[in-house]
């Protein structure tokens, strides 16, 4: 198998990298048309062919459209890509919204679909009237407004945001039968413009006894997260923009504190206070719930690091593969510490791994996509991806994960957060009738 | 000698003259506030006590204030209801979150009172009044057995009560603090 050739319509070679039918990434890179022709090989292009149809005009082709809306928004034959809820009814307590990994490519999150938590409603805040505060151990507390903000000198910058509870059914001992979007949907990745940080601190002064900051929101629970300095002089922004717009109400209107990489929860929104001080403030969220309990008991703190991980999101559960031939297995890698720096892809449950493509650019802390062509020969396969990063980090098998980490007795529902930070591999398992299904390898 | 130290001397100067520069270059547009402008918002309460309000409250104050504004939500007595129960005697087994309580994870008493001061009741946060927070903060601890049944709290007591689980955490990232 690891010799096999197969020639494609234009009779280019495409190697099998690893078993079950992984064939070298090279066949995709900068050779689209390789990578297309091979698929009508696969299915074979002269049958198919026979059998097409004769063309006709469709109706609108032959008529005026719609005017054009001030705002647009995706086709009605889209209205199924939407994120999932949590909390429909509104009901008092916190609520989701998770990203259709499933039903998106590329690396950039639509606003409309970036995933959100809020813990009492989307907040009306009106920017005219929103200020934001810095005090505390600083030379001289100041006040901003969105107003003034906008006028500083602005920087973008692409970066994941991950709740520390994404992932979460994964510690079930189980597979949960769900979709990526239920396991994975609490990441999202888009690019943030505003300002540093460090460029607000440069004004107000920093006292040298200043070691954390406490980020505050203006939402009624005023969600407040204690944060390092050494974040707030590296690489902390304010954002203002999501994806060249204002931010959505949803994901921090009108400003929210971006931590590239760090859990999703101290990514502030909707933020009104900055406060320099010489201790963390062991709020709720950090001093309860982001904090994780361990096998022997203990627990861990400031966990704060979205680590190296990956995940296949096509095809992934609850998809049905049309019949064999070339495939393309795409998804989603990223690191809080850096570049993703390779993805590995398995076939056959992990006995063997061929490298996938990493479509540019690559950036740090941000989505990264991986491809993988894939013949299928119909059989049983069990699909795995697993990343490097830059810094050397990779994600865990499972063993190893469950071996440091631990996992539940018995299946916890799927909206509950039994645990945090789990970054292991996630294997999708086809069966010969084109189902995919969670599996556990 | 002296040509060295005056280099020296001057290089710092520069140095100096340059952070000066280099803070006139920030559009400096941030308005001047003082502390006690932004007394109302600054909630924050630090584990060590620093920022509790003055005021104080009693387990039986909290009761009464309990029964009125928490237990449609946190049930009877803090046993849970729609939201997380208050009081438990429970020991962690396992590592899933819903083992956490107050009484065997919380590591610090003040965290109790932020919370209920800044986000609670959760239809109308910031209506209770410092003397209730503390009283409420005061019931709960009670409750669960942290303080005695006539332990007032306020500022000086608050951050004394021992947490059983308070040593019981790892920093996950040291090198990151």
């Amino acid at each position: 198998m690891a010799n096999a050739r197969h020639r494609n319509a234009r009779g280019q070679t495409l190697e099998a990298a690893a078993g079950n039918g992984l064939i070298d990434r090279r066949a995709l890179l900068g050779r689209g048309m390789v990578f297309a022709g091979a698929m009508g090989a696969g299915i074979g292009p002269s049958s198919a062919a026979a059998g097409a149809e004769p063309l006709a005009d469709d109706p609108w082709s032959m008529e005026v459209g719609d005017p054009m809306p001030l705002y647009q928004v995706p086709s009605k034959f889209e209205t199924k890509v939407a994120r999932t809820l949590s909390n429909p009814n509104h009901e008092p307590r916190n609520s989701h919204a998770r990203t259709p990994h499933h039903l998106l490519e590329g690396t950039t999150t639509p606003n409309g679909l970036h995933f959100a938590i809020n813990h009492a409603g989307v907040p009306n805040i009106d920017p005219e009237k929103h200020r934001l505060v810095i005090h505390g151990l600083v030379k001289r507390p100041l006040e901003f407004t969105l107003e003034t903000l906008s006028r500083y000198p602005m920087i973008s910058r692409v970066s994941f945001v991950e709740c520390g509870g994404n992932s979460a059914p994964m510690f079930s001992p189980e597979p949960m039968q769900e979709t990526v979007q239920a396991l994975h949907g609490l990441a999202s990745c888009a690019e943030w413009t505003g300002l540093k940080l460090s460029t607000l601190l440069e004004e107000t002064g920093i006292d040298p006894s200043a070691k954390w900051f406490i980020a505050e929101g203006a939402d009624s629970p005023r969600l407040s997260r204690s944060v390092p300095m050494k974040k707030a002089l590296d690489d902390a922004m304010i954002a203002l923009y999501q994806n060249g717009e204002r931010i959505m109400p949803g994901n921090g209107y009108p400003m929210r504190l971006l931590l590239p990489g760090y859990e999703g929860n101290m990514n502030v929104k909707f933020l009104r206070r900055i406060k320099l001080v010489d201790q963390p403030a062991m709020s709720m969220y950090e001093a309860r719930t982001y904090s994780q309990i361990l096998p022997n008991g203990k627990a861990y703190r400031f966990y704060f690091l979205q680590e190296v991980k990956s995940f296949i999101t096509s095809p992934s559960h609850g998809m049905m593969l049309k019949g064999p031939g070339l495939q393309e297995i795409s998804g989603i890698a990223y690191s809080g510490t850096g570049r993703v720096e390779k993805v590995m892809v398995s076939a056959d449950g992990g006995q063997s791994w061929a490298q996938a493509a990493l479509q540019e650019p690559v950036l740090s802390k941000a989505f990264t996509r991986f491809r993988m062509p894939w013949r299928w020969d119909g059989g049983p396969a069990t699909l795995l991806s697993r990343a490097w990063d830059e810094a050397g980090n990779v994600q865990p098998t499972r063993a190893e994960f469950v071996a440091a980490r631990g996992e539940l007795t018995k299946p916890a529902p799927v909206l509950t957060f039994p645990n945090q930070h789990y970054n292991s591999i996630t294997s999708w398992g086809v069966a010969s009738n084109g189902e995919v299904k969670h599996v556990y390898v | 000698m002296f040509t060295s130290r005056c280099a020296i001397f001057s290089a710092a100067l520069l140095s100096a003259m340059m952070t000066d520069a280099s803070l006139a270059e920030t559009p400096n547009l941030g308005k001047p506030i003082d502390e006690t402008a932004i007394a109302a918002w600054d909630i924050s309460i630090l584990p060590d006590g620093a920022g509790l309000p003055k005021g104080s409250g009693t387990p039986a104050q909290g009761a009464v204030v309990y029964a009125d504004k928490c237990a449609l939500c946190h049930g009877d007595n803090g046993k849970g209801g729609s939201a997380a129960a208050l009081v438990s005697d429970r020991e962690i087994a396992g590592i899933s979150a819903a083992q956490k309580t107050i009484k065997n994870f919380w590591p610090y008493s003040t965290t109790i009172f932020d919370f209920i001061r800044r986000a609670m009741p959760f239809q109308t946060p910031r209506s209770l009044t410092d003397d209730e927070v503390y009283a409420l903060t005061a019931y709960i601890l009670a409750e669960n057995k942290l303080i005695g049944a006539n332990d007032m709290m306020n500022a000086q007591t608050l951050p004394k009560v021992k947490m059983p689980n308070r040593e019981n955490f790892i920093i996950r990232f040291p090198d990151r603090i």
